[in-house]
């Protein structure tokens, strides 16, 4: 008991908590279904990227070119959307922007892994290289015509209801895409031997090399996954948008990172939660989303993610030194 | 009565790198239930050896027969089959990953289940621990144990792969005396299972203790072989180095005039508690106790990186107050601290800044700045006078051996001109020819009127090297042993009777 209540992911999850109730008590308009719904809503493309992005801090890796792998992908498949009338179905569409995603999550991967060069310096290149290329090469008009079945794909809501004065609201289907995701990045993380190299090789790369770990392997995969996971964001984001812009998606990658960082994962590598991840997010997006509700101007919402950072990197310090000394005494 | 036939045999094998003969000719035979140690300075092709049983590398000639099976070349994954398991100076362990998992880790890769199903986990897991007869929290993180229980962790690991031959690579180096005992007990346990155990180690004295056949290495060739019981420490420290070394003690000269350079009164801190004593000019003292006795904090509060709770200093006579680094340098001390790696250098600076780092200020000139020609010139003085062995000062401290890194340590800090030299743990896994020329300087040292104390686990160096020895306990000073009383069998035999 006393071990639950010590996690990172409780003291998250009582201050999600606490945000709500002390938000709610401010303006009960937090509490409404309506906002419920859209906050769930706002989670999914920061809650997608940010599974991706944890998955590659395990393995003590970074990754800060999503962003733009997201609009790449997402501008691209809608181009050839449009040229060849393909998409009529939405999971085509998927599927083309999360391939295109992985290849080029693998481009980085190959950097990183053959030419042995640090993920930050080769993604800072690699993200500049993409969104340079797609606006140089592949264009910078903005697609307003969007294929039929994303406008469908973003109308499509569960719980539809008819609100008195007329509106209607209801749950997006997204979000089930990022519950899906979630379960099966938690199930990869803990229930197969991949998710417990991803852990190894972040804890201690040359002992996962030494006991027969496939590095190589399990580098590309991860790359892989967080482009494939940026391509999937690019299309919703797309399709909430009503229009495939290439200068969007861009500046989110500090703020993803930093969902995951509250979340309890380890910037050194070789730790972090699913739960904890879903839950920074969660805070995150209320913050961004409800401090106005409070009455509270926009500005102060930059001071408290940086606070936030700040004290949860400070709780995961104290409980390291914690750790250490308990089994100092032991 | 026949001998037992052997688990492996090496014979006649041949390695090169490149343009370096790393193995000659080296022929090694160890028999199940055997604990084979092998010794030899650094450089000298243990690790190439290791490398060779454990299948990383192959040999260029020779053969390899592992039971009776004659092969050319092995593999890691065959040398696993088939027994063979390493236990690396990291253990090769996770620390983020739980005791259990890291157990249980390489028995997942070898069958490439897909799947981790943790109840089998666990099971494998405490299989393992119950083969190796001892207690553990298998939900606890690896990075929460100590050194000694990691190497436990490591050590049942081994067992998990059904080995017939652990190879320990320098397995008690980061160990305290009691648990360098519990793991000699361990290997005792194994060989009596039929295990057999390549001990590969600078600690003669253990070498000795554990072994029953060793082999001695120098330059890529085995220079000695024979049962454990023909050799003594002199004999094996000839055969690796090649040379006799005196092993006379150090004693205080006979117009030695006792002249304070330190005088602790009543000193406390954290753990340390009410501790006395005194270091004169001309006298090496050793400090040693079992781990966590408050030796290395005792050292911290003189050289003012912990602070004093109580208690009075005097230095030269004069009371002081050490608040600071700086306050100690300039009352003349200086500290070698434990991990010269981490603490003690910047790895990656060349040899001459290093050597320079600590007394920056001598050397400006008057605008301030550090005329290359003079840091040049100082760095050449001290390179010179530590024999330390460099193609030449520019080059990064990292690419020396431990003795010449811990030299270039020493270096920066007799730059400072201390009068009183405090070193932790000054040799530890250095090599024995390197440890002998740094107890020579520590002498020279003495002998010019330095006052040293040095702080180590190692007995045979503070009985070889130490007029005078302090035993720490809980804190407290608890003895204090000179004369005849400096010696390994006497400290160990206070230290076990806590």
């Amino acid at each position: 008991m006393r071990k639950l209540i010590l996690t990172h992911e409780f003291v998250l999850f009582v201050l999600v908590v606490l945000l709500c109730v002390a938000i709610g008590i401010k303006n009960p308009a937090f509490w409404s279904l309506g906002n419920v719904f859209d906050l769930l809503k706002s989670s999914v493309t920061l809650g997608l990227l940010a599974l991706g992005v944890l998955v590659i801090l395990i393995s003590g890796d970074i990754d800060i070119s999503f962003p733009a792998i997201a609009a790449f992908s997402m501008y691209v498949t809608c181009l050839i959307a449009q040229a060849t009338g393909l998409g009529d179905h939405i999971a085509i569409l998927f599927g083309m922007a999360a391939a295109t995603g992985g290849l080029l999550g693998a481009f980085n991967a190959v950097f990183i892994h053959f030419f042995r060069l640090p993920a930050l310096i080769v993604t800072l290149g690699t993200a500049s290289l993409i969104r340079g290329g797609l606006l140089a090469f592949v264009g910078t008009r903005i697609i307003t015509d969007l294929p039929e079945s994303m406008v469908a794909f973003s109308r499509a809501q569960l719980f539809r209801q008819q609100l008195p004065g007329g509106e209607t609201i209801g749950l997006a289907v997204s979000i089930f895409i990022l519950v899906g995701v979630a379960l099966l990045v938690q199930f990869l993380l803990n229930h197969t031997l991949l998710g417990r190299g991803i852990y190894a090789l972040g804890g201690a790369p040359e002992a996962a090399r030494r006991v027969g770990f496939n590095i190589r392997r399990i580098r590309f995969f991860i790359f892989a996954l967080v482009g494939c996971l940026a391509g999937v964001v690019g299309i919703i984001h797309a399709s909430n948008m009503r229009n495939a812009n290439p200068f969007d998606l861009s500046g989110l990658e500090l703020t993803v990172i930093a969902a995951v960082v509250v979340g309890g994962a380890d910037i050194t590598g070789g730790k972090g939660t699913v739960i904890g991840t879903i839950l920074g997010t969660l805070l995150l997006v209320i913050i961004g989303n409800s401090l106005i509700l409070m009455g509270l101007p926009t500005e102060w919402h930059k001071v408290a993610v940086g606070a936030i950072i700040i004290v949860s990197a400070g709780m995961a310090a104290w409980r390291r030194r914690m750790g250490r000394n308990s089994g100092r005494r032991k | 009565m026949e001998p037992a036939s052997p688990f492996i045999t090496l014979e006649g094998i041949d390695k090169r790198f490149g343009g370096v003969q790393a193995l000659r000719n080296v022929s090694l035979r160890i028999e199940p239930g055997e604990v084979h140690s092998l010794a030899g300075e650094n450089g000298s092709g243990k690790s190439t050896l290791i490398k060779i049983l454990s299948g990383v590398c192959r040999p260029d000639g020779g053969a390899i027969t592992i039971g009776d099976q004659r092969l050319d070349s092995l593999r890691p994954v065959d040398a696993i089959r088939r027994g063979i398991q390493v236990i690396y100076q990291d253990f090769s362990l996770f620390p983020n990953l739980t005791v259990g998992e890291n157990l249980a880790i390489n028995d997942l890769l070898e069958h490439s289940r897909w799947l981790v199903r943790w109840r089998s986990v666990r099971k494998t897991a405490r299989d393992a621990v119950a083969a190796l007869g001892v207690d553990m929290d298998l939900d606890q993180p690896l990075g929460e144990l100590s050194v000694a229980e990691k190497q436990l962790v490591a050590i049942a690991r081994a067992l998990l792969h059904d080995a017939r031959l652990i190879i320990m690579d320098e397995p008690t180096t980061a160990l305290t005396g009691i648990e360098v005992e519990a793991l000699l007990k361990i290997v005792r346990r194994l060989k009596q299972e039929g295990v057999a155990i390549l001990f590969v180690s600078h600690k003669l004295r253990e070498v000795l203790a554990i072994s029953d056949r060793l082999t001695v290495l120098r330059n890529g060739e085995v220079v000695a072989e024979g049962p454990a019981a023909e050799f003594d420490e002199a004999e094996i420290t000839y055969r690796m180095t090649g040379r006799r070394l005196h092993a006379n003690r150090y004693v205080l000269p006979s117009d030695w005039q006792r002249q304070p350079l330190l005088k602790a009164d009543r000193l406390s801190g954290r753990t340390v508690r009410e501790v006395s004593f005194e270091l004169c000019a001309g006298e090496i003292v050793g400090l040693t106790g079992l781990l966590g006795s408050g030796q290395t904090e005792l050292a911290l509060m003189l050289f003012g990186i912990r602070p004093c709770a109580g208690g009075t200093l005097l230095i030269r006579g004069e009371s002081k107050r050490i608040r600071s680094v700086r306050d100690a340098m300039a009352a003349g001390i200086a500290y070698l601290p434990e991990d010269r790696l981490a603490e003690g250098l910047f790895l990656e600076q060349s040899i001459e800044r290093n050597v320079v780092a600590a007394d920056l200020a001598s050397l400006r000139n008057r605008a301030g700045l550090i005329p290359p020609s003079r840091l040049r010139k100082e760095s050449d003085r001290w390179l010179t006078e530590l024999a330390i062995k460099a193609p030449s000062g520019q080059i990064p401290v990292s690419a020396l051996s431990g003795g010449n890194q811990q030299r270039v340590v020493l270096a920066k800090w007799l730059s400072t001109q201390p009068g009183i030299l405090i070193l932790n743990g000054p040799t530890v896994g250095v090599d024995v020819g390197s440890k002998q020329a740094i107890h020579d300087q520590l002498r020279e040292l003495a002998a010019r009127g330095m006052g040293i104390l040095i702080i180590s686990d190692d007995l045979p160096e503070l009985a070889g090297n130490c007029n005078r020895i302090l035993v720490m306990h809980q804190g407290r000073l608890v003895d204090e042993l000179s004369g005849a009383d400096c010696d390994a069998d006497t400290i160990a035999l206070r230290l076990t009777s806590f």
